[in-house]
């Protein structure tokens, strides 16, 4: 890596929220007088002592951080390279990274005094983490789940019932995360008075990319400081799984000035990147502007989002964050795909060899992770973020089992 | 001048104001547009609103959403409503027509390129639903050199001062989305309609056209009194939509279309001197 990176990364985004070519606002002008809004009470309260104490304490004492970054020892061994350094990410409340992001949106819409909250979810586990904030905080809370999503994530949608949200199935376009998206969007423009939309990942009209990444960096801090204490030095490299990409931004921006600090992020290949059948925007798609933001998207030639495939839920979206569009253009992340059967086997390889069952979008990364380390010296180490627990996709599994309860 | 500004210009005139039908291209059927322009032009149209296909129309509501399903279905995108447009011009060379979509379509067709293709077809303005002005500068660069008009909307939730910036990056004429919502939604409070077009007159002299909201007579009465044109756009996608669902011939939807239209320039009229 070059030293001119070193100024760039804290020159993104821009004003209005430019990450490059990337990013932006791209909504109708009905939601702008949002979007400022929550800009300029975002950027009063990032700087707000008492609004950052009240943050920290809750991801201390409510998710229970910081989590613990585990050195899989029995699977480094059986890999036979690098050392492979966990970041249990699945061990927070809730179960997944996405609490540290709904933690920080519920207490600014407490701030602005939005007594209604709104969230898009895919595999269900940011709609969780929205319906939980939610209860705590005494709001309402209505997720949007494509139908699909909600056929293969029922565990979850039981689950936000129980914390009191309201679960609304959408039934357009190919029923999954980005038209839940879209909903959410459309519902968010005409409640937009007493409505705080708490985007799931760093994508979305600006300020939202940026405001999910701040909240996510903590991943990235604790990693950091961490890997440190515990061995002295810092990783050799980081991986994590891209779907939208809030857990590998979360990961990567605290050490995107590390320039030894290697980067992978990993995209959902389905059946196969080249086959067409996939969720890899990143590898296999091009520039164009989406749910409010440029961003890579996968789309025909005639500029029409096309369906994208993944066994799982949380990575099927046709987007990127517009922060991993730019990191991709300026080389400092590389992105690959794992396919949906290698992911089946590292979440099969992770919970016998160390008992810890990850989430399917995790096991992308940790199948990545595997090609990695086996490749590197038993000296080297490798940090992958270890997203999400794997409770809410033990029926996908069991399908592929042929087991049915 | 553009054939928009002209348009306007002689409504205003006339004391008569704008009636602004959209339809999606290629809904309900690929051969039903073409007749269905013209029929809108013979029942009183005095401006078409052409919706161009997109997989994810975030501020439409279920109507045109579905409507934009449909013509997907059926493979229409950009450059088949392009065509549309050409074939409408050889035989009418007067009724402005403007293109109302989402950005990604324009995208991947690249804006040079989009601008020169629109402008060959006959295409009179653009409104992109997803490009604030912020976003819209280099569209509008490309528009601008092939004399296209660059429609923006104004919303409820727009401050006088945005109102100042978005009537500095528009031509033609101004989009007043009336209500906080997607397309086909709610009911229309024409007083707040009113007091959103003054300020928008204070700042800029281009014509108002309102749209989100407009159903029958009276909503078309209602904001035709303090606008310029009214937009309908719903309750025609949704009556043709219906029609075509019983298996409705290509003259009967325009038959449709034309019932419903000149109930709105009825109303549009009554508006004179009310």
């Amino acid at each position: 890596m070059s030293e001119k990176h070193v100024n760039d990364y804290a020159s993104v985004p821009d004003a209005r929220g430019h990450f490059g070519p990337y990013g932006g606002r791209f909504v109708a002008e009905t939601l702008i007088s949002a979007l400022d809004e929550l800009q300029a009470v975002y950027q009063k309260l990032k700087n707000d002592a008492a609004f950052q104490s009240e943050f920290d304490a809750d991801l201390a004492h409510y998710v229970g951080r910081p989590s613990p970054l585990y050195h899989a020892e029995h699977w480094s061994r059986k890999v036979g390279g690098a050392q492979i350094f966990l970041k249990r990410e699945d061990l927070n409340h809730t179960g997944a990274h996405k609490v540290n992001n709904t933690i920080g949106q519920a207490l600014l819409a407490k701030y602005m005094g939005k007594p209604r909250v709104i969230a898009e979810t895919g595999a269900g586990q940011h709609g969780v983490a929205s319906a939980t904030v939610a209860a705590r905080f005494g709001m309402q809370c209505h997720v949007f789940m494509g139908e699909e999503d909600v056929r293969r994530q029922s565990l979850n949608v039981y689950r936000m019932k129980l914390l009191g949200a309201e679960v609304i199935p959408v039934t357009s376009g190919s029923r999954t995360l980005k038209d839940a998206m879209n909903e959410a969007l459309r519902d968010w423009v005409t409640n937009v008075d007493n409505t705080f939309y708490i985007i799931g990942t760093v994508a979305g009209p600006a300020p939202y990319p940026q405001m999910v990444r701040d909240f996510q960096s903590v991943i990235g801090r604790e990693t950091r400081r961490q890997m440190l204490e515990q061995t002295g030095a810092l990783p050799d490299a980081l991986v994590a799984c891209v779907g939208g990409g809030s857990n590998a931004i979360g990961l990567f921006h605290p050490m995107l000035e590390d320039e030894a600090v290697a980067m992978y992020g990993v995209e959902a290949g389905g059946d196969g990147v080249e086959t067409g059948r996939h969720a890899a925007p990143l590898n296999d798609g091009v520039p164009g502007v989406l749910h409010g933001n440029r961003t890579y998207l996968m789309e025909d030639e005639d500029g029409q989002i096309i369906e994208t495939h993944s066994i799982s839920a949380g990575l099927d979206y046709p987007g990127v964050g517009p922060e991993h569009a730019w990191l991709k253009d300026i080389g400092r992340v590389k992105y690959v795909a794992i396919n949906d059967d290698e992911a089946m086997q590292a979440f099969r390889d992770l919970t016998r060899i160390e008992g810890i069952m990850p989430a399917l979008e995790t096991a992308h990364a940790l199948a990545y992770t595997e090609k990695l380390a086996r490749d590197m010296s038993k000296d080297k180490r490798i940090v992958v973020n270890l997203s999400g627990r794997g409770d809410k996709d033990i029926l996908t599994v069991a399908d592929i089992d042929g087991i049915s309860f | 001048m553009s054939r928009i500004k002209k348009t306007l210009r002689q409504l205003k005139q006339n004391g008569r104001k704008a009636v602004v039908p959209y339809i999606v291209a290629g809904d309900p059927g690929i051969e039903s547009t073409l007749p269905l322009m013209h029929a809108l032009v013979e029942a009183g149209a005095d401006i078409i609103e052409l919706g161009v296909p997109f997989s994810d129309p975030m501020a439409e509501g279920p109507v045109i959403q579905l409507a934009h399903e449909r013509a997907l279905a059926q493979g229409v995108s950009l450059q088949q409503t392009l065509d549309t447009v050409a074939a409408f011009r050889r035989s009418d060379t007067q009724t402005p027509v403007v293109l109302m979509g989402y950005a990604n379509p324009v995208e991947a067709f690249g804006y040079t390129r989009f601008a020169t293709s629109a402008a060959a077809a006959g295409v009179d303005g653009i409104l992109t639903v997803d490009m604030p002005p912020e976003e819209i500068g280099a569209l509008n660069t490309a528009l601008r050199e092939q004399d296209i008009d660059s429609i923006l909307l104004i919303a409820p939730t727009t401050t006088d001062q945005r109102i100042e910036k978005i009537c500095a990056a528009a031509s033609g004429y101004i989009y007043y989305v009336s209500l906080k919502g997607v397309t086909g939604a709610g009911h229309l409070d024409s007083a707040s309609v009113a007091a959103k077009v003054a300020r928008i007159r204070n700042a800029s002299d281009l014509p108002v056209c309102v749209g989100f909201g407009i159903k029958d007579a009276a909503s078309a009465k209602a904001v035709a009194a303090v606008a310029d044109g009214v937009v309908v756009g719903s309750v025609l996608v949704d009556a043709l939509a219906s029609a075509a669902k019983q298996g409705a011939s290509t003259e009967e939807l325009t038959r449709v279309a034309a019932k419903l239209l000149k109930e709105i320039v009825n109303g549009a009229a009554a508006a004179r001197g009310a």
